[in-house]
């Protein structure tokens, strides 16, 4: 296990990096900052699934949809409660918790929400994952913009505390880290990568395909509803901000990273966030170097969209290859393997 | 007149064929390219929104109609011929679940770059708004479009059907969807077939372009967009091998969408996605290889 810290190390340690510059600088840079740490928390929720499964899901915004919706009923104000959400039930009018309890209970929601889902859903694979996923984040987002009951419906949230500072953000986006980094070291994570190499050898060894795959989709799931929870409070969200742009901005930086490693995640998060945010701020004029640049609305996309095609047409296994960072080894050489060949 | 149960009028009814007409067509072109790429192209609905941004351009430059419809054509199918060329070729090898992501890229890709070029209005099309008006049809009161809409569907796919089983090149394309490796070997040729697809695809975005612009005049960045998602699931759920079933699925999936849209008071009509897509998964569920297959497509055995 101890050779193995560097590959929780340097995703870990990248997290702090980027919070501690995001610590130094203005707070209008600041808010950037904060909405990547909450991304990363998004892609390592992904990754634990997608990657450790090969399972494709277009769904897991939906957690983090169901997460934000938690987090964010419970801890607007009562009043506010009464004239943003007038159609809210009861029950969420009037219960409030507090901040940490409130991203607790959106990571258990979403939680309960992902192994409610995967159970009929794990047992599909390949395209048919895909659509039924995606299926899943359709009904998800139909559900909260028109149910008034769940909350505030199609204007989205306002008056949510903004609580998710750098420290939570910061967190918030190591517990995902960490979480993912034991899962897949553990006997469960190592049981989902075989099914994932080979699902037929796999079963053959005694691997239930079906219950592997479950754990991992309810364990995203949940790191998933967590990130929800965290992006609430950083930003009000309405129903189309946890839909396709987020799905597709979060597999692009899950993709560009590379799908098969944590470090992949993290790295293709903070990669594709930073050139994401700089595009979206060119939007409104940035400086660069003396040059007043500034850009049409949609430019973050179409570089982002760019990218993630060249990516996958070019090096599909992402930009870390989706290898896990390990420290070098002194390579054996034939010399050496001589030497050591017992004489007979 | 009204049929006996609910409030489905007639009207509502030919609403519902026209509508599975149109997906039916959509759905045709998913399955073709499907059929010999392995290949779901999600960038669909961005070709049916490039030819609802042809079509209005051919208004702005006050092109005759049937120029503007031949103008549609040639951008929908360029643009498919590119979309296979630069982005489906190099992905050839690659495996069903990264070719849905990369065209899922390529999707918002487009979107965004049409964002850019036409700004969130996006531009109008309406030259062919007219056929939103009724006729009378035995005392029934029925939309020009829905009439032309199901008599096109059914000539596209009367022509395709000939096309796929009494040419050679019908052949070929049918040989490589079974087995594109043993088709090759047989003397094949692989990208004249692909092309041959990845065109009748095209053609068939270009139709529905200019059937969906009659409803939707306004056409945006996502013109297209919701309906090619209906499409997908239409499609899975039909079965994605073989084109006669894909067909079916989009069809009962665009006449479900417009029957209930019609007969559903506005507050339940409002679920109706939720609706579908449960049944989808249902579907996905019970029938994982399709609705309208028989048999066979266990799992790939070592």
């Amino acid at each position: 296990m101890l050779r193995r810290l560097p590959e929780l190390l340097v995703p870990a340690g990248l997290v702090v990096a980027t919070a501690l510059i995001g610590l130094e600088v203005s707070s209008y840079l600041q808010a950037y900052f904060l909405d990547t740490l909450v991304k990363v928390a998004i892609v390592v929720a992904l990754y634990v699934f997608i990657g450790n499964s090969g399972v494709l899901s277009f769904g897991h915004i939906s957690f983090v949809a169901l997460g934000a919706w938690t987090a964010g009923i419970l801890t607007v104000p009562q009043l506010q409660k009464q004239l943003v959400m007038p159609g809210v039930s009861h029950f969420l009018l009037v219960t409030n918790v507090g901040n940490v309890a409130s991203l607790a209970l959106a990571a258990a929601v979403g939680l309960a929400a992902a192994l409610a889902v995967g159970v009929p859903l794990m047992r599909l694979s390949g395209l048919a994952a895909g659509i039924a996923t995606f299926a899943v984040l359709e009904i998800t987002n139909n559900v909260l913009t028109y149910d008034l009951t769940l909350g505030p419906g199609l204007n989205g949230f306002s008056s949510v505390p903004s609580t998710t500072g750098m420290w939570q953000a910061t967190i918030g986006a190591l517990i995902c880290v960490v979480i993912a980094f034991l899962y897949q070291r553990s006997r469960f994570g190592r049981m989902l990568r075989a099914t994932r190499e080979d699902p037929a050898a796999a079963a053959a060894a005694g691997i239930s395909v079906h219950r592997q795959r479950l754990l991992a989709f309810a364990l995203s799931g949940g790191l998933a509803g967590l990130a929800g929870g965290l992006y609430i409070h950083l930003q009000p969200l309405q129903p189309s901000g946890v839909y396709l742009d987020l799905t597709f901005i979060t597999l692009a930086m899950l993709v560009v990273g590379g799908s098969g490693s944590l470090l992949g995640a993290v790295v293709g998060a903070l990669a594709v966030s930073g050139l994401d945010s700089f595009l979206a701020a060119a939007v409104n004029g940035v400086d660069v170097f003396g040059w007043q640049l500034t850009l049409p609305n949609g430019t973050a996309e179409i570089v982002v969209g760019t990218l993630m095609a060249v990516v996958l047409i070019l090096r599909p296994q992402g930009l870390t290859g989706s290898r896990e960072f390990s420290l070098p080894r002194r390579r054996r050489t034939v010399a050496d393997l001589e030497k050591a060949r017992v004489p007979t | 007149m009204t049929v006996a149960f609910l409030n489905l009028t007639w009207t509502t009814f030919a609403d519902g064929l026209a509508l599975g007409g149109v997906y039916a067509l959509m759905a045709v072109g998913i399955g073709l390219v499907f059929g010999v790429l392995r290949l779901v192209n999600f960038a669909y609905g961005q070709l049916i929104m490039a030819g609802g941004f042809a079509l209005a351009f051919g208004q702005q430059w006050n092109l005759p109609n049937w120029e503007s419809i031949l103008f549609c054509f040639g951008v929908v199918v360029a643009l498919s011929v590119l979309m296979d060329r630069v982005v489906f070729r190099p992905l050839r090898t690659h495996s069903p679940a990264v070719m849905l992501v990369a065209t899922f890229a390529i999707a918002f890709l487009l979107q965004s770059v049409a964002l850019v070029a036409f700004g969130p209005l996006g531009k109008v099309a309406g030259q062919f708004a007219f056929l939103n008006a009724p006729v009378d049809i035995a005392g029934v009161e029925i939309k020009k479009i829905a009439v032309i809409a199901v008599a096109t569907a059914a000539g596209c796919l009367i022509v395709l059907q000939l096309l796929l089983t009494r040419t050679s090149v019908g052949l070929h394309l049918r040989a490589a969807s079974t087995d594109f490796r043993t088709a090759r070997l047989l003397g094949v040729r692989a990208n004249r077939v692909i092309a041959g697809a990845v065109i009748v695809s095209g053609l068939f975005a270009a139709v529905a372009a200019i059937m969906l612009s009659v409803q939707t005049t306004q056409i945006t960045n996502t013109f297209g967009l919701q309906e090619t998602i209906y499409v997908l699931a239409g499609v899975v759920l039909g079965g994605l091998n073989r084109p006669i079933p894909a067909t079916l699925g989009g069809f009962s999936i665009g006449f479900a969408i417009g029957i209930l849209g019609g007969v559903l008071p506005s507050n339940q009509a409002q679920y109706l996605p939720s609706f579908i897509f449960a049944a989808v998964i249902v579907v996905l569920l019970v029938r994982p290889n399709g609705l309208f297959t028989r048999g066979g497509g266990a799992v790939e055995r070592v």
